[in-house]
């Protein structure tokens, strides 16, 4: 019988912990199949960060390191300046990334680390129940803005594309979607591309993947999926920010 | 022994480090250690290595962690208030299990404080200056060329127990200038790293290079099992030096630069009939406890002299254990002992104990 279907080979044969309607588990299947298509799991370290992810070795097959909070950059920074032929990723959130580890990245950027980062922006944080992130929407209701998110009281969402694209460094970024199956192939094809820039020694590149926490925005999974295309795309519009004419 | 070099402090670190193998520099500037970045930043490209100026003290402990996730040997080098920025990395590297070294060229706090010489963050480097139970090994020089020896020997030391390793000096040591000899080669030791994450090479299992465990029971064990590590650790690597301790009533205890003034304390005292001898401990995690149970048959009392309110007193006052009186004399904020202050001190010891 002819196999159609089954799981990348750089993801371990377990079940995650995530929860239901999460797509965690789309976002690090994107990322074992890019490691898989382009045969380089081998060489691949990556670097969980801390939050719903904290744990993403437990699922992923390469060599993995765990970072402090927000930190992730700079410890890939050390893996592949130590290790230049090694292909180095961070897999991230949007706390982790954008408020405490806001110095660490766009630094890492700027450097044109050729590093290759992940960046899961659920508006939310989730491991620690649902806490304003730096990417929460204005109006949106989250534990720490019971309210909604003031512009005058909480500030204004960070659109970390549009700000990293800003500098010389990162070779290729781009913003997708894990919301439909049509916008997951996007999505997929931008995680991988992300990795060539990487292995073609480009420099810096991340794909920002527009993602779900069902749990802490209190919707169901399909609400949830429905949140990201109609709501979440208006305020994080999709496409290439850096790097569209990219041949890899 | 070889080549002879007049060098400053911080240069002989630099230097050290290179010739120890660590090609791998991350770090951030401040006074009054940045010669050691600028050194690595002229010799390393050369040799080829990598030198990077991070964009923080948080950032650059963290490539330290990532590079020596690998199993490469790494430096970063700061000063006190960096230093304290780095806490998180340290407490990180501890409970991962990475080696790495890192420099301490303390100056005067709390705060910004001042960049003159202290010795004030002895609580931070020896007791666990971050989160967790954990620790380092201290290593605390006195010379410019015990800098160079104790920097090679900080990279043996980390590999060997994949353990944080601080070189801790004071401005002092890091500005002043002395001849280095030089070895012809290097006593280097490099155990294998099977526990490095540098990719499996679809060869070997996964190495995961982490610091949480959920599970109570098995976080306990983690820290047990390290602990087991850090007893190894106070029984193999203690290190002191003794000077003029055969039949010395009185016994300075001091380490680095402090330690330095003692010596010549040490002489003047003998000229007024006072018989004094010195603990310098090399080693400040692990403490040095035997050195003062050494000496315990013939000494009268201690003096622990810092540069600091009193922090190795701590150290010096348990391994004492109430068998004899301590004293204490310290100057803080980049001030430094002076030889008669000192003196003035151990004459009212022996006023007092006759
Ligand atoms: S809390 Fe949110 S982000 Fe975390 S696993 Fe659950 S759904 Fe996913």
């Amino acid at each position: 019988m002819a196999i159609i279907f089954q799981k990348p080979k750089a993801l371990k044969d377990t079940s995650m912990h995530y929860c239901p309607g999460c797509t965690h588990g789309i976002a690090h299947r994107l990322v074992a199949e890019a490691l898989d298509e382009l045969e380089i799991e081998g060489r691949t370290i990556g670097i969980a960060s801390v939050g719903c992810s904290y744990n993403s070795y437990d699922y992923f097959g390469c060599d993995m390191i765990q970072a402090p909070h927000g930190r992730a950059p700079a410890v890939a920074t050390g893996v592949k300046r130590s290790k230049p032929d090694s292909i180095v990723f961070t897999y991230q959130g949007d706390g982790d990334l954008a408020a405490i580890g806001t110095g660490e990245i766009v630094h890492a950027a700027a450097r044109g680390e050729k590093i290759t980062v992940i960046f899961i922006n659920n508006t939310i944080y989730g491991m620690t129940s649902g806490q304003m992130a730096p990417t929460t929407l204005l109006n949106q209701y989250s534990t720490t803005t019971p309210y909604g998110r003031i512009a005058d009281l909480h500030g204004y969402p960070i659109k970390v594309c549009e700000l990293l694209a800003t500098l010389d460094g990162p070779a290729y970024i781009e913003r997708a979607s894990l919301a439909d199956v049509k916008q997951i192939k996007n999505a997929k094809k931008a995680v991988k591309k992300a990795f060539q820039v990487q292995m073609a020694g480009l420099g810096f590149s991340m794909v920002e993947l527009l993602s779900t926490c069902p749990t802490n925005w209190g919707l169901n999974p399909l609400e949830s999926m429905n949140r990201v295309k109609d709501e979440l795309v208006l305020h994080y519009p999709l496409g290439v920010f850096k790097g569209e004419s990219l041949e890899v | 022994m070889g080549q002879k070099l007049l060098m400053k402090g911080n240069e002989a670190i630099a230097e050290a480090a290179i010739r120890a193998g660590c090609l791998h520099y991350f770090g951030y500037p401040i006074t009054p250690q940045t010669e050691i970045a600028h050194y690595m930043a002229k010799k390393l490209p050369k040799v080829g290595g990598v030198f990077l100026q991070a964009e923080s003290e948080v950032a650059a402990i963290n490539m330290v962690y990532g590079a020596g996730s690998t199993g490469t040997r790494v430096m970063t080098s700061s000063s006190s208030p960096g230093i304290s920025l780095k806490q998180e990395g340290l407490s990180y590297l501890a409970g991962s299990e990475v080696p790495a070294v890192v420099v301490n060229i303390v100056r005067g706090g709390p705060g910004l404080g001042g960049i003159q010489p202290a010795q004030s963050d002895y609580f931070q480097a020896t007791k666990g200056g971050g989160h967790g139970d954990y620790k380092q090994i201290v290593l605390a020089p006195s010379s410019v060329q015990e800098l160079y020896e104790l920097t090679v020997e900080a990279f043996n030391l980390a590999d060997r127990y994949r353990i944080v390793v601080m070189v801790m000096g004071d401005g002092i040591l890091g500005q002043m200038m002395e001849v280095v000899e030089f070895r012809d080669k290097e006593p280097i030791e490099r155990p294998d790293a099977p526990w490095a994450t540098t990719g499996h090479g679809c060869e070997r299992s996964q190495n995961v290079i982490t610091s949480i465990h959920l599970s109570p029971a098995v976080l306990e064990k983690m820290n047990l099992s390290r602990l087991e590590k850090y007893k190894q650790i106070e029984e193999k690597e203690c290190r002191y030096e003794l000077f003029n301790d055969e039949d010395a009533e009185f016994f300075i205890v001091a380490y680095g630069t402090v330690a330095r003034i003692a010596k010549s304390v040490i002489e003047t005292a003998r000229q007024e009939g006072l018989n004094v001898g010195l603990i310098r401990p090399v080693t400040l995690w692990p403490f040095p406890r035997k050195a003062i149970d050494k000496v315990m048959g013939t000494a009268k009392a201690f003096l622990t002299v810092e540069m600091s309110a009193g922090q190795m007193l701590e150290d010096v006052m348990l391994s004492v254990c109430g068998r004899k009186p301590v004293y204490f004399h310290g100057r803080m904020g980049g001030m430094v002992p002076a030889k008669e202050d000192i003196l003035q001190k151990l004459r009212e010891m022996k006023e007092q104990l006759g």
